[in-house]
């Protein structure tokens, strides 16, 4: 493979276009929503119409507005239709030749399209996630080629410095600082990891980049581990992701079969290969030491660091975990230049956030926001605000690990610092919206619930300490707490904190902490009066 | 290797540790295929396991008992996985868990005592747009109340009696 044979296959799949296009979106949540049976009555009604020779029908990724599923855009009159079942194509093909139709239509001017800038998800939704053509002639692999063939690795890890990259995985880390890290690091054997394992409830992005576009984030971990002198890579994806892990091993075996992975990639020096590693359904596994040990088969039990994966990673060797949106953020930097990238959101956070955008609210769905939009302008504008005339109380970044953000705050702009501010986290980008009926100790409850069954039990403050902590929140639901004990799981929040091992138990009082820094109110409410009087309120005497 | 019981399942279970060359770091995906191809882990099998990847038993027991996705007692003829994820949680997951647990006599995480139905949790399934979801036998099924869940379940009780 050389670039002419790449521009030869863009050439041809953009010659076989035809002039109509029928999108039907093929990612999870339509196809739960029989999509399947849309595309395949799709494809015969246009047989019947006669219309094969200008109409194609393609399935392609996700189209955004989940809520409203299945989707079915026709293209290039732009239109987006909604809700579609398989009873529905005749008359939405008929469309194509002037006729009427009562079927619903999006509106592709809302602020829930409109405010979207799309680097990460710009495929998503337009090719066919299982053809390796669409995505060259979206000129795809174009990046691998430029990197590998007229820049040095030193010089591709200072563009990704330059583009101000931080990690998408939650904790904002810059990515070319880790890139150079593990570049610097001497050893034959290096490694590259794609952290696939989306735990986060809450959070379908990655599952989306994956089900969408599989081929971005192919290319992306390539240049990683050129920039870094890897030459293999693993995918740790979700068990719970069937369809993501399908898409890959199809993209994986299609990249291979071109050249585009394996030995001598665009004739040059560079080896590389990827190969999936499926996890089993355990939360503590998105920490990269956790995650690590999973992929060589492992208990999924984190270890303290230093060292830091970048120096003693996979099997001892110095290991790059990047997630999977930052890997997919790699390809559009190359094509476009570092300075195109840094020149998007904010001073300190560059580039675009997708965003899941879930619970009470209108909108459901994913959407990609420069970083700092005002979070007021993505739950009320682009979300729609909350369904039944109900009032927004709080949002909630970060899943586990995050806090909620109340309504007095929406005027917020999403980027790591401001997020941080609030005591909660940008983490990976799970946004659960809140209404008034919402009781905020009982989703303090739920998310410490949550922890205490994923702790893996190695380190003592988080294994018992979230079973302590859920059971403060579980007395203080029961209205059998006093403010002693309130006091008491405040004290053991920040014990918890400052001693786990992990991200898993250093993150789990969060959510509890935020509630009661923004809701304090619905937890003193609960209280009962203290037996002892006023005078023993405060902590219990040494 | 044959397995004494003379159970065609073992001979590809053996092809697809012989195909990951029975590398060590290779245990979870062969634990997946086991539980695919048997529907649970017991004991025999877990052994069998571990002698052929020459790993200690402790370690595969550790490694299949760490994980949810695997389980070592046998499921039920239908499964019923309520995602209790953040999105569904509070557009009211819990109140569609309660209500297949009524119906089916049993907590989440049991099977009925006929085998008819298992009854599960889900973290998250990423299915957050179509909130709240379940999974029945497989199907991801969207925007489910309490009435369509027990409906759904119907089905099942009646066709098992």
């Amino acid at each position: 493979m050389v670039i002419d044979d790449l521009n030869a296959i863009a050439e041809k799949e953009r010659a076989a276009r035809k002039k109509i296009v029928i999108r039907c979106c093929m990612a999870a949540g339509c196809m739960s929503s029989n999509s399947e049976g849309v595309k395949k009555n799709l494809e015969q009604a246009v047989k019947d119409a006669g219309l094969s020779d200008e109409v194609e029908v393609r399935g392609v990724g996700c189209m955004k507005l989940c809520c409203e599923g299945p989707l079915v855009g026709v293209d290039p009159e732009g239109a987006l239709y909604e809700k579609i079942t398989p009873e529905d194509v005749v008359d939405l093909v008929n469309t194509i030749k002037g006729g009427k139709t009562k079927l619903k239509r999006g509106d592709l001017n809302h602020p829930f399209f409109k405010k979207q800038l799309s680097i990460v998800l710009a495929n998503s939704g337009q090719i066919d996630p299982e053809r390796i053509e669409a995505y060259i002639a979206a000129d795809g692999y174009q990046a691998l080629h430029h990197v590998l063939r007229e820049m040095t690795p030193k010089e591709v890890v200072e563009t990704m410095v330059k583009s101000g990259l931080r990690g998408r995985g939650g904790a904002g880390f810059p990515t070319g600082i880790k890139w150079g890290t593990v570049a610097k690091t001497q050893s034959q054997q290096k490694y590259v990891i794609c952290n696939a394992d989306e735990g986060d409830p809450g959070a379908f992005m990655d599952r989306s980049v994956l089900e969408s576009d599989p081929h971005s984030v192919l290319e992306g971990m390539a240049i990683a581990a050129y920039a870094v002198g890897a030459n293999q890579g693993f995918i740790y994806c979700r068990a719970e992701y069937p369809l993501a892990i399908k898409r890959l091993q199809n993209a994986i075996k299609q990249a291979k079969s071109l050249g585009l992975l394996g030995s001598g990639i665009f004739e040059s020096p560079f080896n590389f290969n990827i190969d999936i590693r499926i996890g089993a359904g355990a939360f503590v596994c998105g920490e990269e030491t956790a995650l690590m040990a999973s992929v060589e088969g492992k208990r999924g039990t984190p270890r303290p660091r230093p060292p830091f994966p970048a120096e003693s990673g996979l099997w001892d060797s110095p290991t790059l975990i990047n997630n999977v949106e930052t890997f997919a953020n790699v390809p559009p930097i190359y094509r476009n230049g570092a300075e195109w990238f840094a020149g998007i959101g904010t001073e300190k956070s560059k580039g675009t956030k997708v965003f899941a955008l879930a619970g009470k609210i209108n909108n459901t769905g994913l959407i990609e926001v420069p970083m700092g939009t005002p979070l007021r302008q993505i739950v009320e504008e682009m979300g729609g605000g909350a369904p039944d005339g109900r009032q927004i109380k709080a949002v909630q970044t970060g899943g586990p690990s995050g806090g909620c953000i109340p309504a007095q705050h929406l005027d917020t702009p999403v980027d790591y610092e401001s997020l941080g501010k609030l005591g909660s986290i940008m983490g990976s980008g799970g946004m659960i919206v809140m209404d008034d009926s919402t009781k905020m100790v009982d989703v303090a409850r739920f998310f410490m619930e949550f922890c205490m069954d994923e702790s893996c039990g190695k380190c003592i403050p988080c294994r018992t300490g979230t079973v302590q902590m859920l059971h403060m929140l579980e007395k203080i639901l029961d209205r059998k707490a006093t403010a002693r004990d309130l006091a008491k799981l405040e004290e053991l929040c920040e014990m918890v904190k400052s001693t786990s091992l992990c991200g898993l138990g250093q993150t789990a009082p969060n959510p509890t902490l935020s509630t009661l820094r923004f809701f304090r109110n619905e937890y003193e409410e609960l209280l009962q009066p203290d037996q002892h009087g006023p005078h023993n309120n405060g902590p219990a005497k040494k | 290797m044959e397995h004494a019981s003379g159970d065609k399942r073992f001979k590809i279970l053996e092809a697809h540790m012989k195909k990951h060359q029975y590398r060590h770091d290779a245990l979870i995906e062969i634990l997946h295929k086991a539980q695919e191809l048997f529907g649970y882990l017991e004991d025999d099998l877990l052994l069998f396991v571990a002698y052929r990847l020459k790993l200690p038993a402790s370690r595969v027991y550790g490694v299949a008992t760490f994980y949810h996705f695997f389980t070592l007692k046998p499921q039920g003829k239908h499964t019923c996985v309520v995602c209790l994820g953040t999105a569904c949680y509070v557009k009211g997951a819990d109140k569609v868990l309660a209500a297949v647990e009524e119906k089916a006599k049993v907590k989440a995480g049991e099977t009925t005592p006929d085998n008819q139905i298992s009854l599960l949790t889900a973290r998250c399934i990423g299915a957050c747009g179509i909130a709240p979801a379940v999974v029945y036998d497989g199907v991801v099924t969207p925007r489910q109340t309490p009435e369509t869940a027990v409906e759904h379940m119907k089905g099942w009780i009646s066709n098992g009696h």
